[in-house]
């Protein structure tokens, strides 16, 4: 039996958004859990959280947009995805300021789960956990 | 002379220990506390009960005096509210600068006092509205101001040498400056009958907030630039508003709040007088700006602590003569972090609370939070109950009739020590990073090495862990979910500003003179390469009708980009 690989997670900031005090506590909350965390910073193109989510291997891809631009960028993120045939492959997660209107939309895209503001960390790294599992299972 | 005397102090701690031995000790037997350890929101702990004991040393004159005097812990001025109570000044940008413009003339119709302007991103962080990257951005968070005559409609019928004016900008702090000089040339008002303030703080952009366009020391030239250029051109104008508010938005507790903003002062400080001017003359126009949050005391304390500590610092350290030049004025804004979706009309409780701590602390101005930012960028109905926040406070509860009225709590006190220690000692921190001569230096060092971003970041980290735990309750978060009805009346985004923004600005391109556009624009690369001060050739492209973006493009094609390390 191999020790099984820690779970793997890119998190970023897309766009000119500057509100990253989410993103770090989770990043810090998942690392504490146990996880392997990535952090690329803000300012990033969902062509660079793809690429290395794709060369890393990562199991999760974590986006926090508090800009109110999460609909046009999580369109663009999903469609790089798409191309490069990660979906189901990668879990797409999205934190910030989400309206709940936006969260059906964002689920037919193919957004895996959305975490708004005031989200719990714990919260956060069940689900995880659990459409992980689930995944290895199916 | 001691504010209490020893032996009074003395005999206060005997008895303490005496009523500790005999009523506590049989409370407790009876019935502990509900907690083992109380803690301020910063995770400061804090104690059943304080005395004279807890500030033994404290000298009245010393420490605390009289408002309008050295080293000014009451406050900055004389007679404070008695005269005039503070400016109601909340801030407001969204969409085009016309539409902001209609929002302005609401708010001064409904009692406010002066204006401020919120930025949309691609403005903040020095793109065209036609830039890739602002895509979606334009006009969402803020108003889009793309060039001089988009000031112009912004201020548009707005008198402007009565009016003071804040910009909430930073980096590009010397292009939107420029464009609102350019605009005051074109209506005819002299600079020097300009009041306001612009935000930039360079520093501070690389751990609050997080719109930097440009690299660390780059951007800390630009900001000098405008210090030097106003305090010859625009003398009534406040060079920098240093923000301890954003620090406090990215997580800093309230010690670290105080200890890099003033730390990021003593950098600006230190830039002046390498430029030969004296702290007399631009220290005055230093302004302030601080986050309020919850723990009442505690940030009452911290106001009264950051007014006492730049005292001593401009006065003891930088040799500044003038009082003026020692004095902490401060805006001050309740934290948007605060805010809960759940039962967004407990945010008005929260907002009163943090209003009245800011008052309290001794605030020159004041932006109360809208109850419904936790849903979107504030409407009218939640900035008119923030201007009524105010005028409830100044004028119903009589707070404002007397001075520091929490001055000589042997709590404040306590609290107020503790906190100007702990700034303290994070400013001889970042001090000893750059080897121990220069606060400037080891901001550098501080920003380049990480260092402010960890130390905000694990606080950040701390006091989510402490809501997870149920540590700390906050109503609608982890104790008792109300149900997710949304405020009434939302401010409703408009999807259309940013195609009319990008249609506005093709207009202006088309329109202008663009060989003059050009050569400004050179002009501005040459001055940058070299030594000179840049905002001359800034307000040169400004008339020249170049867009922010082309400014401070040519700033980064001389300074470079900067990347987020990304760190946590």
């Amino acid at each position: 039996m191999t020790t099984p690989k820690p779970t793997k997670v890119i998190l970023a900031k897309l766009g000119l958004d500057g509100h990253d005090r989410g993103i770090k506590v989770i990043a810090k909350a998942l690392e504490k859990a146990g996880m392997d965390v990535v952090y690329m910073g803000m300012r990033v193109t969902p062509e660079q959280v793809v690429d290395r989510a794709q060369r890393e291997d990562a199991d999760v891809i974590g986006i926090s947009l508090l800009s109110g631009a999460h609909k046009p960028l999580m369109t663009r993120l999903m469609k790089v995805v798409d191309e490069r045939e990660m979906r189901g492959e990668t879990l797409i997660l999205l934190g910030g300021t989400v309206p709940d209107g936006d969260r059906e939309a964002l689920a037919e895209i193919g957004v895996d789960g959305v975490f708004p503001v005031g989200s719990s960390l714990r919260d956060i790294e069940a689900f995880i956990r659990e459409r992980l599992s689930d995944g290895a299972q199916s | 002379m001691t504010l209490y005397d020893k032996q009074a102090a003395r005999k206060a701690k005997e008895a303490e220990l005496a009523w500790e031995h005999d009523e506590l000790r049989r409370t407790l037997e009876r019935a502990p506390e509900s907690q083992e350890r109380f803690l301020t929101v910063s995770g400061r702990e804090i104690d059943r009960v304080y005395t004279p004991a807890d500030a033994p040393d404290l000298d009245y004159a010393a420490d605390i005096g009289f408002p309008g005097a050295y080293p000014f812990t009451r406050g900055v001025y004389p007679t404070m509210y008695r005269a005039r109570q503070w400016t109601r000044r909340q801030i407001a940008g969204f969409g085009t600068a016309k539409s902001t413009n209609e929002r302005y003339k609401y708010l001064l119709a409904h009692g406010q006092t002066g204006l401020s302007t919120d930025f949309d991103h691609p403005t903040l962080t020095g793109y065209d509205s036609l830039h890739p990257l602002s895509e979606g951005e334009v006009g969402r968070l803020g108003v889009a101001i793309d060039t001089a005559r988009d000031m112009s409609d912004l201020f548009d019928g707005i008198p402007i040498d009565k009016v003071s004016i804040s910009l909430t900008i930073n980096h590009p702090a010397i292009a939107l400056l420029s464009f609102l000089l350019a605009h005051a040339e074109k209506v005819g008002v002299p600079w020097e009958t300009l009041r306001g303030t612009v935000q930039n703080d360079s520093l501070k952009e690389f751990h609050g907030q997080k719109t930097f366009a440009l690299p660390p020391r780059g951007a800390y030239r630009m900001t000098m630039d405008v210090v030097e250029f106003c305090t010859r051109n625009v003398p009534n104008w406040n060079t920098i508003s240093i923000s301890g508010y954003h620090t406090r938005e990215a997580g800093s507790t309230a010690g670290q709040e105080v200890g890099f903003t003033l730390a990021q002062g003593m950098a600006y400080v230190e830039g002046g007088l390498q430029r030969g001017l004296s702290p007399d003359e631009f220290g005055p126009r230093l302004s302030f700006f601080f986050g309020v949050h919850m723990d009442f005391f505690e940030e009452v304390a911290k106001l009264r602590a950051a007014r006492r500590l730049w005292a001593r610092i401009m006065k003891e350290r930088y040799g500044a003569t003038d009082p003026r030049a020692m004095l902490c004025r401060f805006h001050s804004q309740t934290l948007g972090s605060t805010l809960i979706r759940e039962g967004a009309l407990n945010n008005l409780i929260r907002g009163t609370t943090q209003a009245m701590a800011a008052v309290l602390g001794g605030t020159q101005s004041l932006h109360v939070s809208g109850y419904d930012e936790a849903h979107d960028i504030p409407s009218e109905d939640a900035m008119r109950m923030s201007l009524n926040t105010q005028r409830i406070i100044g004028n119903e509860t009589g707070v404002a009739n007397t001075i520091d009225p929490l001055g000589g709590s042997f709590f404040i006190e306590k609290l107020t020590n503790e906190i100007e220690e702990e700034a303290l000692a994070y400013i001889r921190t970042i001090e000893d990073m750059g080897g121990g001569e220069r606060v400037l230096a080891g901001m550098f060092a501080a920003i380049e090495n990480g260092y402010i971003e960890r130390e905000i970041s694990q606080a950040a980290f701390d006091y989510q862990e402490r809501i997870e735990e149920h540590a700390y309750k906050v109503l609608g978060l982890n104790e008792h979910e109300e149900d997710s009805v949304p405020p009434p009346e939302l401010y409703e985004h408009d999807d259309d500003e940013e195609e009319r923004q990008i249609a506005r600005l093709e207009a202006v391109i088309h329109e202008r003179d663009t060989a003059r556009t050009e050569t400004a624009l050179e002009a501005l690369r040459q001055a940058a390469r070299g030594n000179e001060n840049t905002m001359p050739f800034i307000l040169d492209a400004a008339r020249a009708d170049a867009t922010e973006g082309e400014i401070m493009g040519a700033l980064r094609d001389v300074f470079g980009d900067h990347e987020d390390p990304g760190i946590f």
